[in-house]
């Protein structure tokens, strides 16, 4: 299936390579150096370019190209999504996915892909599983690294951290895990406090119009965990109103027997962090947009200029106040500055990259925020024909828009009390306003 | 001069030596970090081949993290250093043999996974052994090997297809997805191969991990085409009963199938129950997090699923639009190939498809694709609103797709054909060049259907030539201009003209348009523009290009009468001037459901290596019965398994076994096989905390062991060989020099043994040249009746004398007695020598050194036998417990067990009776003879440990 996997930085730098069969030149990267001098962004290179004897599937991440090369037919979904998940265990590993903690993690980021893949077919990709047979580096470990920062007093280091304490990457232990039933948890969990929060985080996805309208809006959810209980506990978690969800999917912990039956979520759950279900609002409820936003930007026919002018403020809020308030405007090439003030918050232009960003903050009733000014642009160019959309950024906390709730959370198969918390966010997703 | 260089990686050859010396020192801490280093090179992608030697000699080391890298190395640079690679096989065999099943496996992977020809006849009896194993892991990776092994020489398909057949059978939610994954890649076009596992592959789908239901899902949808019935076909000749009975499903089958009997007086459809199952089966799986999963689940409906049943998989596909942005791109392409048969299912999403100005290009053109797809009477209102705002788009890749899919629109929707030439025209004032350009060749398309109703149009356009650099542009005006030159008579001429002038600039599609044009002209108003033709026919005659100096000859000889122009002038006109059809305006997406949705192949438009041609439903459905499984009584151990793998993990919390029960069934062996390793696999229970006892003995000796056999190993080395000093550097940890002799063809038994099967206890290469082979005698031992005997027999296969084989340290379990094996004090190159011994415990271990080794006899081997009468047999046969289980009668039992035959009456039975060794337990056995080679094995034994093995031992064997 998977030939060989490449990493390349957007640079065009190939800063790691690995191979499941017989070795493939880097060279073959050249057709993807092609098609990204074709595409104007990184994020339009083609996730699957054909070359005379391979292809190759990528997916962008974290400033990274993943490329996975592949000889034969495979559903290219099959590389994405497994692209995607090795990329979300260098995070998980490394605390960040880049190619700065790539190249410092080389040797664990080597042995996690080794046991990923066999012969380029997934082996072990549970985190859980991969955690037993190689541990995440330490913190002792990096807090070295960042004070040392030098290759060789590290390695020194190292040595010492060996010799001393005979730890390594590697886990003596073999993945009981992957022998198991539930293959996603470990034995022998053991916590001295039993805790188990779930995170309910609903994002808006919506589109405006010019006039405020709601072209297209809709609610997804998800429940991210962290349970950090001993044993093998057993939870079943429920909603006060679960005929809510439209369409939902799980982590393969939940029993689907079960939420069919009777709307419950029943499931042992994966040690530590990670997402329970994610799920769509029924889409006959009208969503609340809790913002409205009155926008005027015009470029001028004569003069070179032009002028903007937002104004944000709550619309159906539920009682709760709006926080991390973020406007970005992607503007037009031509757009040279813009002089802008306003009346909360801090607005940047970059003039390099065309976007602005107004940081407002918190909404209040009293008080609202407003950002106007003008806006200069190339001397000679044309007037340009398009408006630039308003992309918001928002939070607000103890809230899930829908409506959705937690009714209980029960434990079974373990003896001790856990303590269990859940907590309700709501944040703009895909939220666009057209102008 | 030369700078000193730094200690660091790009110091190259301080940078070897001091490797080397880290390699060589004794230190673990020191290997690691110079493996790190190393494996830090081959991520960058530098040659660390010359270190090969230094590192395969660690391939035996203690410390798992060296040795796990020593495995990355080996495995890359195999295949360049194929001899050199050898030395390290020898470890990966005892791997083989190791009682933890995970050091198995891991051993079975990098054997697989070097790429050496030689070691083919190995590795496939690795992958052999490996298949049969007690543990489903190791079997797991005997899957992962097979197409391995397959690409490494591929005239090793037909006995691995054999081993493909037998792991199929697995009844693992482990295998199951890894062995699908063999099957396909070795002989995906052996279906008849998936018959009797279809139904268990279907039950068990949604236990397998998600990576393996994929592979299993597309494999079934094309099992599916071949065996069933296309459910759609008989569908639409029923449609009209349908509606008529369509009320109550249920109830109205019976009515129906007489209705359709009377009036269509064909055999109606009737689903496949095999058919639903798999329906059914996959179903759930549309909720998995895992995209490629639903993708999958969703291809199996379209292709397979009635029309009904298709929309469900809309929902999920749509949320897969919340993905990343390359997960997007790829159900898009799939969802455009499916939106135009299937219009209706994703209809109600349309407002998902729209577009947001922060989407990346190709996903913006996707759902462009898609909402033109989705376009029809009543929603295009509501589309072309949508198009208007992208038309003002900044992405202007995106804004000429939008203009392109206005044009199709509103060739597919008559009503709206006017609104949006109305709007592509206003488009042609755009001040974007690439965006007027877009405009004019899909209006030209669109006039190309009404163009008298459009002069205006025309010569609006006409009017662009002066602006518009675009050739495709230009082309497309010349050509509309000299199509419709009766529509603007005075302004075609015109633009000739002003083309005359600047021919030599243009274009070659340009250039070729003009030329039409010219020809066009002469023939409707010759008067005009004759000199001009004739002056564009002159410049294209001495033109760089020859399609357009070929074309001008054509052209020249057919409108120009001269003497020789031969009948065809006459018809220049109508050749010229036929009326030519609209285009038609297709999706690109159109008919490229001929490819397995979900696949490369699909997303490409194009068939890539190894694809599957999805094949045609059959006209008639193929016989039904080869899925049929004969039901099998379960022994009480496959029982006591079926309870903890085979029962779904989604279906357990199915009323009786509440939740708190669930836990309890999984928890308790991985939980005591902490230390083993061995603990989950339930099978092994029994025999699990013995030998995971004894796992831990040996390794709290290791270390002394390791000492005593570097030490022996180094003493033999030196007194037996000296061509191997050469090699000395390799061989301070091992003997593993031998090797470099070649693999002489496996060695028939010797004949001391006759008809008993004999056992390997050291194979040839392992051993150095030393081969040692055990087989039991079953000769009563005179000196103490609760021992067995053994046979060993030693072949030494080198040039040299091996002196003082003796048996050292045997490391014995409690309980466990061992009679001396006498010391064979020389033994000549080419001999062979045997010894006996004795022994009398099930599980036994003892070693050899320099050479662990490990006798394990069979349990039949355990027992003596015993005479007695049938009535006899039967009066203890009713006092003992029971194992039984049906097989398939190939060979007799005798051979297994050494038991004594029973006189018994009937002739499709046959009885044997015996004793165990050391308790002196009454066995019994009874094979009984059914028809169609179909047999009945039951064993009678108090203990029930050997009576379990002993049936799995003859079921291993009959079924052979």
């Amino acid at each position: 299936m998977i030939h060989s996997l490449f990493l390349v930085s957007t640079a065009g730098h190939i800063f790691l390579e690995k191979h499941w069969k017989s070795v493939i030149s880097r060279s073959v990267c050249d057709y993807l150096f092609e098609a990204q001098g074709k595409a104007s962004a990184p994020e339009n290179v083609p996730p699957v370019i054909a070359t005379p004897h391979h292809y190759l599937i990528s997916v962008y991440r974290d400033r990274i190209f993943f490329v996975a090369v592949i000889q034969t037919e495979v559903p290219p979904l099959f590389v994405i999504e497994f692209l995607h998940r090795v990329a979300e265990t260098f995070q998980d590993y490394f605390g960040e996915c880049s190619e700065a903690s790539i190249k410092d993690n080389v040797v664990i980021v080597y042995e996690l892909l080794e046991e990923m893949l066999d012969n380029g077919f997934p082996l072990a990709t549970e985190a859980n599983i991969l955690k037993e047979m190689i541990k995440p580096p330490t913190i002792l470990r990096s807090v070295v690294n960042t004070i040392t920062g030098g290759r060789e007093l590290r390695s020194v280091f190292a040595w010492s951290v060996a010799q001393g304490s005979g730890s390594s990457n590697v886990g003596g232990t073999l993945p009981t895990g992957q022998l198991s039933n539930i293959p996603w948890r470990r034995t022998g969990v053991k916590y001295t406090n039993n805790e188990a929060y779930f995170d309910v985080v609903e994002e808006i996805d919506a589109i405006l119009d010019k006039s405020g309208t709601v072209v297209f809006a809709e609610i997804q959810g998800v429940i991210d965990a962290c349970v950090k209980l001993s044993g093998m506990p057993d939870l079943t978690l429920s909603f006060v109103n679960p005929r809510l969800l439209d369409d939902v999917s799980f982590h393969p912990c939940v029993r689907f027997k079960r939420w069919e039956a009777e709307r419950v979520l029943s499931f042992i759950p994966p040690d530590g962090n990670f997402r329970l279900m994610s799920y769509h609002v029924n889409a006959q409820n009208l969503v609340a947009i809790p913002v409205y936003v009155k926008q005027n930007v015009s470029f001028f026919e004569t003069g070179s200029s032009g002028r903007l002018d937002i104004t944000v403020g709550p619309k159906q809020t539920m009682g709760k106040t709006i926080e991390d308030v973020v406007i970005t405007v992607h503007m037009p090439k031509v757009v040279l500055n813009a002089n802008l003030t306003t009346n909360q918050g801090t607005s940047t232009y970059d003039p390099v990259t065309k976007v602005l960003v107004w940081d407002i903050g918190k909404l209040n009733q009293q008080k609202v925020p407003n950002l106007k000014g003008s806006l200069s642009l190339q001397s000679g160019a044309p007037r340009p024909d398009e408006n630039p959309t308003l992309n918001i950024d928002l939070r607000i906390q103890q809230l899930a828009i829908s409506g959705l709730k937690v009714n209980r959370l029960n434990m079974f198969g373990e003896k001790y009390k856990p303590f269990k918390g859940v907590k309700y966010v709501t944040k703009a997703g895909k939220f666009q306003v057209r102008t | 001069t030369k700078t000193p260089r730094p200690w660091s990686i790009f110091g190259y050859f301080e940078l070897d030596i001091e490797l080397h010396e880290m390699l060589d020192s004794n230190k673990d801490s020191l290997k690691l970090e110079a493996m790190k280093r190393i494996v830090a090179m081959i991520a960058r992608g530098k040659n660390a081949s010359d270190l090969f030697p230094a590192v395969v000699k660690n391939v035996a080391c203690k410390n798992i993290e060296v040795k796990k890298l020593v495995y990355v190395y080996l495995v890359r640079y195999a295949e360049e250093q194929q001899d050199l690679a050898l030395l390290s096989i020898s470890t990966f065999q005892r791997g083989l043999k190791d009682p933890n099943q995970l050091i198995r496996a891991s051993a079975l992977r990098v054997l697989s996974s070097i790429r050496v020809t030689i070691i083919v006849p190995i590795m496939m009896l690795a992958i052999k052994e490996a298949a049969s194993d007690m543990s489903p892991y190791v079997r797991k990776t005997a899957a992962h090997a097979i197409p391995k092994l397959y690409s490494l020489d591929p005239d090793q398909k037909d006995q691995l297809i054999e081993v493909i057949e037998k792991l199929l059978a697995d009844k693992t939610t482990l295998v199951a997805g890894s062995v699908v994954m063999a099957f396909e890649e070795v002989c995906p076009e052996r279906i008849d191969l998936i018959h009797k596992n279809y139904r268990k592959l279907c039950n068990l789908l949604i236990d397998v991990e998600e990576w393996g239901q994929v592979v299993i899902i597309n494999m079934l949808t094309r099992y599916a085409r071949t065996q069933f019935l296309n459910p759609n076909e008989s569908l639409l000749e029923e449609g009209g009963e349908k509606t008529f009975y369509g009320s109550d499903e249920e109830e109205g089958k019976e009515d129906k199938v007489e209705a359709a009997a009377l009036v269509v007086k064909r055999k109606p459809y009737v689903m496949d129950p095999d058919h639903r199952l798999l329906l059914r089966n996959t179903k759930p799986l549309l909720q998995s997090r895992n995209a490629a999963v639903v993708m999958a689940v969703a291809q199996l409906y379209f292709h397979l699923a009635p029309k009904a049943e298709v929309g469900v998989i809309a929902k999920a596909l749509v949320r897969l639009m919340r993905s990343h942005s390359e997960v997007q791109y790829v159900v898009l392409q799939n969802v455009a190939t499916m939106t135009i048969k299937r219009r209706g299912m994703f209809e109600p999403y349309l407002k998902s498809f729209y577009i947001r100005s922060t989407d990346p290009t190709q996903i913006k053109v996707l759902k462009l694709e898609v909402l033109t797809n989705l376009a029809n009477e009543t929603n295009i209102s509501t589309i072309l609103r949508e198009f208007q705002t992208y038309i003002k788009s900044m992405d202007k890749d995106f804004v000429a797709a939008t203009i392109q899919a206005i044009g199709r629109c509103a060739t597919n929707i008559g009503e709206v054909r006017d609104t949006c030439l109305n709007g592509l025209v206003q488009l042609l004032s755009n001040r974007d060049e690439l965006v007027v350009a877009e405009s004019v060749v899909v209006i030209k398309k669109l006039l190309q259907m009404q163009p008298e109703k459009h002069s205006d149009i025309i010569k609006h356009m006409a009017k662009l030539t002066d602006n518009i650099q675009v050739p495709m542009a230009r082309a497309s005006i010349l050509w509309l201009i000299g199509e419709y030159c009766e529509h603007v008579p005075k302004i075609a001429p015109d633009v000739l003209r002003k083309m005359a002038k600047s021919f030599t600039n243009e274009e070659d599609i340009v250039k070729l348009q003009i030329l039409n044009l010219a020809a066009k002209l002469y023939l409707t108003n010759s008067k005009q523009t004759k000199l001009l033709t004739q002056y564009v026919l002159n410049l294209a005659k001495y033109d760089q290009n020859y399609d357009i100096r070929d074309r001008a000859r054509f052209i020249r000889q057919l409108i120009v009468p001269t003497d020789k122009s031969g009948a065809l002038s006459k018809y220049a006109k109508k050749l010229f001037l036929a009326l030519k059809p609209a285009p038609v305006l297709e999706s690109p997406f159109k008919d490229r459901d001929h490819f397995q949705l979900g696949s490369l192949s699909h997303l490409l438009n194009a068939k890539a290596g190894g694809y599957q041609e999805l094949p045609d439903w059959p006209e008639s459905a193929p016989d039904p019965s080869v899925r049929n499984v004969e039901v099998k009584y379960p022994t009480s151990r496959e029982k006591r398994k079926e309870k903890k793998v085979e029962k779904p993990f989604y279906s357990d919390s199915e009323g009786e076994s509440g939740p708190t029960e669930s836990p309890v069934n999984s928890s308790p062996d991985s939980d005591t096989g902490s230390g083993s390793g061995s603990g989950s696999d339930s099978g092994s229970e029994d025999s699990g905390s013995e030998s995971g006892s004894e796992e831990s003995e040996g390794e709290s000796d290791s270390e002394k062991d390791e000492k005593d056999k570097r030490k022996s190993g180094k003493k033999k080395a030196k007194k037996t060989a000296p061509e191997m000093k050469k090699w000395r550097i390799y061989v301070s940890f091992c003997v593993a020099l031998l090797l470099k002799c070649s693999f002489p063809s496996p060695q028939a038994a010797s004949p001391t043994c006759g008809p008993l099967k004999t056992y390997e206890l050291l194979h040839r290469i392992t051993g150095e040249g030393l081969a040692v082979t055990y087989c039991f005698s079953r000769r009563p031992f005179t000196g103490d009746p609760h021992m067995v005997s053994v046979q060993i027999q030693f072949t030494n296969n080198t040039e040299v004398e091996a002196r003082s084989l003796r048996v050292l340290e045997p490391k014995l379990q409690s309980g466990m007695r061992i009679a001396e094996f006498p010391e064979i004090d020389v033994l000549p190159p080419g001999e062979i020598s045997t010894v006996h011994g004795l022994f009398n415990k099930l599980i036994n271990c003892f070693s050899f050194t320099p050479f662990f080794v490990t006798i394990q006899p069979p349990v039949g081997e355990l027992m003596m036998p015993i005479f007695m009468t049938e009535n006899e047999f039967k009066k203890e046969q009713g006092e003992l417990g029971t194992r039984q289980a049906p097989v398939f009668m190939g060979l007799a039992a005798k051979v297994l067990a050494n038991l004594s035959r029973v006189p018994c009456g009937s002739a499709m039975e046959c009885r044997f009776a015996g004793k165990t060794v050391t308790s002196g337990s009454l066995v019994l056995v009874t094979v009984v003879t059914k028809e169609e080679r179909a047999a009945q094995v039951t064993v009678n034994c108090e203990k029930m440990l050997i009576g379990t093995m002993l049936v799995k031992d003859i079921l291993q064997a009959l079924s052979q």
